[in-house]
Formats: structure tokens, C-alpha cells, sequence
């Protein structure tokens, strides 16, 4: 390996066996993870997963017990967080109250030892970034949520981290402003070109906003992947389940290409498990589709069941299947000539074999 | 429907007669106080005319003028003292977490149960043990005086000072010292430019109840006392032991004075700083 790979292939944060316990609780349980410089990396999963402890660790607010965290190749692992090239948007944004926006924003650059002028032009013009430049002499109180997180947020970048850590900095927002800002916050890391590190609890919003995700569970890392592959090929029942609204059908490898389900029927579905594995065949309501009884594509996989309910969504309609064994959602696209079942009705579903996912515990 | 708005104009008319009938119960005998200051008649209930002799006398008075010098050097140092050694319990107690944490919290709050006697009776006991300590190991002669009172006063202010500024910590987002450190402040200017001006308002608050409870102590300050170290409280409780001169009206409403010239100030203060703060 040359020295200028070499150099381009440090990663921005490098995490190697990290572990954070508080007392008895393991917060966060040996992990590794790598991120690339100039990635939007999301870290995802249930409330209490150990998200907001592992960004903590990344800005210094927190010590990991064990493991090594490098920042470009510098190991950060003890250093207090204002030696740290980092900076956090804070979950609810943390705003200092007594000082107007304008001073929020230039504190960092204030105990940089920044001269004043400076300070103040380039205070201002991360306001105008965030089209706030008119309100810089509000204080914080005076101010939307909206608006209030657009400060937290030039009040980290005008520092010019080299990486940005933003705990759910969405979670506060109405759905429509939250979705405006999604898309701001993209556009915004594409054209400054700095790591964004971002946690949410939201699979939606990581999937939108992601180059990455790690999903997280109980303090663990269950897997690190583009949104993509998170969705079509989750590594374990928790991811599969967690990201999206799946169908998990119980069932037993037989061998790489088949799955007993718990019913005795078998569906070709490949993997990698051994035989005799217990695992789920994971269908999504999307990939699925309703018939009359032995109206289904030859080449697809079927189970028949009855039709239990119906909810109208607008753009499609989600058909819940009774099987004798357990229940399915289907969902049907909302198209013109979409075909309409009763109530009770007897269906079949089908599904293309390429389209599940094999997941074991 | 009628009923209940005959009620509840019965209810607000007994609210409002109580509020009178309050505020006539404090206020009554200030002004009571403030008239009879004036009075030219050497007995103290007794209106003899409007005549400002009193004040002239409290002004010509030399014991008068001692007492109430020693009186505000002990408030003034006993304030400035407490208000630090306060501000850092409170923040010891809500910042950090050290072995004998929680003894030293309740240990922290004993100076405001107990009574004042036995506080008094305490604190005469240990700086007479104190003093001859020091007289018969290091041969340092002190004795009871200004010292021994404006320690006293420190020793009570302390546990009121923590409270009030504890309470304001407490109130206080924590994640806003963090911000400040994750913005590349140093612990000590995290404290300086964040916390500092958060809790600033307890600290005043705490620095006008030690102030306070200094100007008014009476008990605590006459055990502990020596010749030379006389409070305007307790020269006032002295004279009226010797028999009472409409004198100690004219001190009292001095003290009076004083107290709402302290509470107003705070009040102006804490008006500037938020008008300071919007501009
Ligand atoms: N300071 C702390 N003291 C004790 N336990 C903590 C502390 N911070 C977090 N935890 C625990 O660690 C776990 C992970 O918390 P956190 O990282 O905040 O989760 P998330 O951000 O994913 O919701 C939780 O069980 C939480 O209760
Ligand atoms: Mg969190």
C-alpha cells in the first residue's frame, strides 16, 4: 500500500472495541466502526441503544471504558472535548439563553481566541447559511424550534469541525419542517464536504439521508451498510424488523435454497445458513401480492389464506391475511385496474423468491 | 348559574378583605414606626409633634454610629465570604460527586434547623475553646470581637447562600455546560461565560439573605460579641433594657431603611442585567 492511499484511507472517526459502561449498565458493547471522511453516517436504532452515548464518546463528553476512538488517525480516547476537532448539534439544541444569537454562534470562535472582527463577519455569514442572518440579535427563547435548530447548527459549523455530530437534531420538528430540513441538512454536508455524523430513532429518515447507517441494538452494533442493503439484505431479524414493516415468516433451513415454515410448506428462499437453522424468511407488504385462489405467477412461491381486514392508505391499500399459522400484510399500490377483495375472501399470496430476505435471531 | 357567580363574588370579596386585612397586619406597624420616629415626646407611644431630634440624635450619638459601622463591616465581609464559600458548596454538591457526598448535603442544611440559641450557645462554646487553644499552644491572643461575630454570621450564611443557588444550579439545562465545552471552553471558562451568568441571579439572591440575615441577627451576634463589636440590632435590644427613648424608633427605621434600599437595589440590578443582556 503507497503512502497516498494510505492517507486517503484514514478514516475520519476510527472506533476499535469500544465500551461504555455506567455502573452495571452496558451502554454501549465492544464495537467497531469506521467512517469515512466526508460521510453522512447515520447511527440508528431504538430509544436506550447507546446512540447519544456513542456520540458523546466521539465528542469527549463521555470517556469509553475500554477500546480505542481515533479522530483522522489520532487516537481522541480521554482528550476533554474542547481538544477535540468536533462539533455537536446538540438534541435539544442547548442554545445559551443569556446571550443573543449572533453571540451563540460566535462562542466557539470567542474561546478559539479568534480576533473580533472576525468573529463577528464570520458569525454572520454562517447565519446567512442558515437563513437566519435577519435574526441575530433575537435571543434563543424568541425563536421557532425551527429556527432554534438552524443556530445549534451554524453555531457548530462556523467552527469548520471536521466532523459534525448532530443528535436527533430533528426528533423536535413538525413533520413537514422535519422533511424541509432533511433535505437542507444533505444539500448543506454535499457542499461543505465534512463528516456528518447523525443519530436518529427514525428508519425513514435515516434511509432518506444516509450514505451509511449502523443499526443498533442493546448497545451493539447489528450491522453497517448503505440504506439499500440495510433494507434488502438485513444481516439479523432485529434489522429486518426494525427497518420498514416486514412480514417475518417462522421457519427451518432445509438447505442454501429452501426454508421450511413453520406450517411444513417449504419456499425456495437462499442463504447462507446451515441446515436446520432456526430463521425467518422476511417479506415485505410491498413484495407481496394478493390473487384469487391459484391466480399466482407460476414462478412465484404462494401460501393461501383469507382476507381479515383492509386499511385504505390513499396511495395503496394494505390487505391483512389470515393464515392458519399467523398473519400477513400485503401491500397493493393504489393503481387504476388494482385488483379489490371482500372481507373473508379466500387469496393467495405470492411473492417472487428473489424478493425475501433470510434472517436468523 | 347565578348561584355559583354569587359565590364566586362572595369568594372574591372575602379574598379581597383578607389581602386588606394582611397587608394592614404588615404594614400597620411600619408606618406606625415611621410616625412615631417623629415624635417630639420622650415617651416612645406618646405623638408630641413633628420634631427630627431623634435622627440628630442618632446622628450625634457615637455608640449609635459605632454599632451601626460594625454592623455593616461584619454584613459586607460576612456576605462576601459566605456567597463564595456558598456558591462552591452548591456547586460541589450539584457538579460533582465525591465520597460523603450525601453526608456532607445534609451536614450542609444543619446551621437552618437549629435553633438560634443553641447555634449561639455552640459557636460561644467553640471560639472560647478556640481562643485558648491558640493562646496556649501558639501563644496567639485573641479574644471575642468582630472576628468571632462575622465568623458567627459566615458560619449561618453559608447553608442559605448554598440553598439558593443550589436551587438555581438545579434548575439549570446541565447540557448547556457541555455545549459550551463541545464550543472549545475549557471547564473553567464554561464556568465563567455559561454557568456563571445562568446562576448569577441565586447569587444575588443568596448575597441579599446573608446580607440580611446579618443586619437583623440578634442572638447568635450577642454570645458571641466582645467589647467593641456591638451591632446596631443588638445595641437597639440593649437600650431597650435600659429603658426605652424614642431613640430606637429612629435606629429601627434606619434599619428599615436600609433592608428596602437593599431589596430595591437588587431589584434595579437584576432589571439592568436582563436590560443588558436584550441589547
Ligand atoms: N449518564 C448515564 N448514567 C447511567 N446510565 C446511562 C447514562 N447515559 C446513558 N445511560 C444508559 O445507557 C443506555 C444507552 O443510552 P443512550 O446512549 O442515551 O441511548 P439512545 O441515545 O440510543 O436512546 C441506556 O440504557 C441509558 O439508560
Ligand atoms: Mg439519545
Amino acid at each position: 500500500m503507497t503512502e497516498t492511499t494510505e492517507k486517503c484511507s484514514v478514516p475520519a472517526v476510527g472506533i476499535t472495541g469500544i465500551t461504555k459502561r455506567f455502573g452495571d449498565v452496558v451502554a454501549v458493547d465492544n464495537i467497531d466502526l469506521s467512517i469515512a471522511d466526508g460521510e453522512f453516517f447515520a447511527l440508528l436504532g431504538p430509544s436506550g441503544c447507546g446512540k447519544t452515548t456513542t456520540l458523546r464518546m466521539i465528542g469527549g463528553l463521555d470517556f469509553p471504558t475500554e477500546g480505542s476512538l481515533r479522530i483522522f488517525g489520532d487516537e481522541v480516547g480521554t482528550l476533554p472535548p474542547n481538544k477535540r476537532p468536533v462539533n455537536t448539534v446538540f438534541q435539544n439544541y442547548a442554545l445559551f439563553p443569556h446571550m443573543n444569537v449572533l453571540e451563540n454562534v460566535g462562542f466557539g470562535l470567542k474561546m478559539q481566541k479568534v480576533n473580533k472582527s472576525d468573529i463577528a463577519a464570520r458569525s454572520r455569514q454562517a447565519l446567512d447559511m442558515v437563513q437566519l442572518g435577519h435574526l441575530a440579535e433575537r435571543r434563543p427563547t424568541q425563536l421557532s424550534g425551527g429556527q432554534q435548530q438552524r443556530v445549534a447548527l451554524a453555531r457548530a459549523l462556523v467552527n469548520e469541525p471536521k466532523v459534525l455530530l448532530l443528535d436527533e437534531p430533528l426528533g423536535a420538528l413538525d413533520l413537514k419542517l422535519r422533511q424541509e430540513m432533511q433535505l437542507e441538512l444533505k444539500t448543506l454536508q454535499r457542499e461543505l464536504g465534512i463528516t456528518f455524523v447523525f443519530v436518529t430513532h427514525d428508519q425513514e429518515e435515516a434511509l432518506t439521508m444516509s450514505d451509511r447507517i449502523a443499526v443498533m441494538d442493546s448497545g451493539k452494533l447489528l450491522q453497517v451498510a448503505e440504506p439499500e442493503a440495510i433494507y434488502e439484505r438485513p444481516a439479523n431479524r432485529f434489522v429486518a424488523d426494525f427497518i420498514g414493516n416486514t412480514n417475518l415468516l417462522e421457519g427451518t433451513v432445509a438447505d442454501s435454497t429452501t426454508v421450511v415454515l413453520a406450517n411444513g410448506s417449504r419456499v425456495e428462499a437462499s442463504s447462507d445458513h446451515a441446515a436446520g437453522t432456526k430463521v425467518a424468511v422476511s417479506l415485505r407488504p410491498e413484495r407481496a401480492y394478493c390473487h384469487e385462489v391459484g391466480g399466482a405467477p407460476s414462478a412465484h412461491s404462494t401460501i393461501d389464506g383469507k382476507i381479515r381486514g383492509t386499511t385504505y392508505l390513499g396511495n395503496a391499500v394494505v390487505y391483512r391475511v389470515a393464515l392458519d399459522w399467523m398473519e400477513l400484510d400485503v401491500r397493493e399500490e393504489n393503481r387504476p385496474g388494482m385488483a379489490k377483495f371482500e372481507q373473508w375472501q379466500e387469496v393467495t399470496v405470492s411473492w417472487d423468491p428473489s424478493a425475501v430476505a433470510v434472517v436468523a435471531d | 348559574m347565578s348561584s355559583t357567580q354569587q359565590m364566586r363574588g362572595t369568594t372574591k370579596w372575602a379574598l379581597n378583605l383578607n389581602a386588606v386585612l394582611v397587608y394592614l397586619f404588615f404594614y400597620a406597624p411600619i408606618f406606625l414606626l415611621v410616625v412615631y420616629s417623629f415624635s417630639n415626646d420622650n415617651l416612645v407611644g406618646r405623638w408630641g409633634g413633628f420634631t427630627f431630634n431623634w435622627y440628630r440624635e442618632f446622628a450625634a450619638n457615637d455608640e449609635v454610629q459605632t454599632a451601626l459601622s460594625v454592623s455593616i463591616k461584619v454584613a459586607i465581609i460576612s456576605t462576601l465570604v459566605s456567597v463564595v464559600l456558598g456558591t462552591l458548596a452548591a456547586l460541589a454538591l450539584e457538579r460533582a460527586t465525591f465520597r460523603g457526598q450525601r453526608i456532607f448535603d445534609a451536614l450542609l442544611y444543619l446551621p437552618i434547623i437549629i435553633p438560634d440559641v443553641t447555634m449561639a450557645v455552640m459557636m460561644l462554646l467553640f471560639f472560647t475553646q478556640g481562643i485558648n487553644l491558640l493562646d496556649s499552644w501558639f501563644g496567639i491572643r485573641l479574644s471575642k470581637g468582630v472576628t468571632t461575630v462575622t465568623l458567627s454570621h459566615i458560619a449561618f450564611s453559608i447553608s442559605f447562600v448554598s440553598i439558593v443557588v443550589r436551587a438555581r444550579l438545579d434548575g439549570m439545562n446541565q447540557k448547556l455546560e457541555e455545549a459550551a465545552q463541545d464550543l472549545y471552553a475549557s471547564r473553567l471558562q464554561a464556568f465563567r461565560y455559561v454557568t456563571l451568568p445562568q446562576i448569577m441571579p441565586g447569587i444575588a439572591g443568596g448575597a441579599l439573605l446573608a446580607l440580611t440575615l446579618s443586619l437583623d441577627d440578634v442572638v447568635i451576634t450577642q454570645f458571641v460579641a466582645g467589647p467593641g463589636s456591638t451591632t446596631l440590632p443588638v445595641y437597639v435590644f440593649g437600650l431597650i433594657r435600659r429603658g426605652v427613648s424614642p431613640l430606637i424608633n429612629a435606629v429601627s427605621v434606619v434599619m428599615l431603611a436600609i433592608s428596602v434600599s437593599l431589596v430595591l437595589l437588587s431589584l434595579i440590578l437584576q432589571r439592568t442585567r436582563s436590560g443588558a443582556d436584550a441589547a
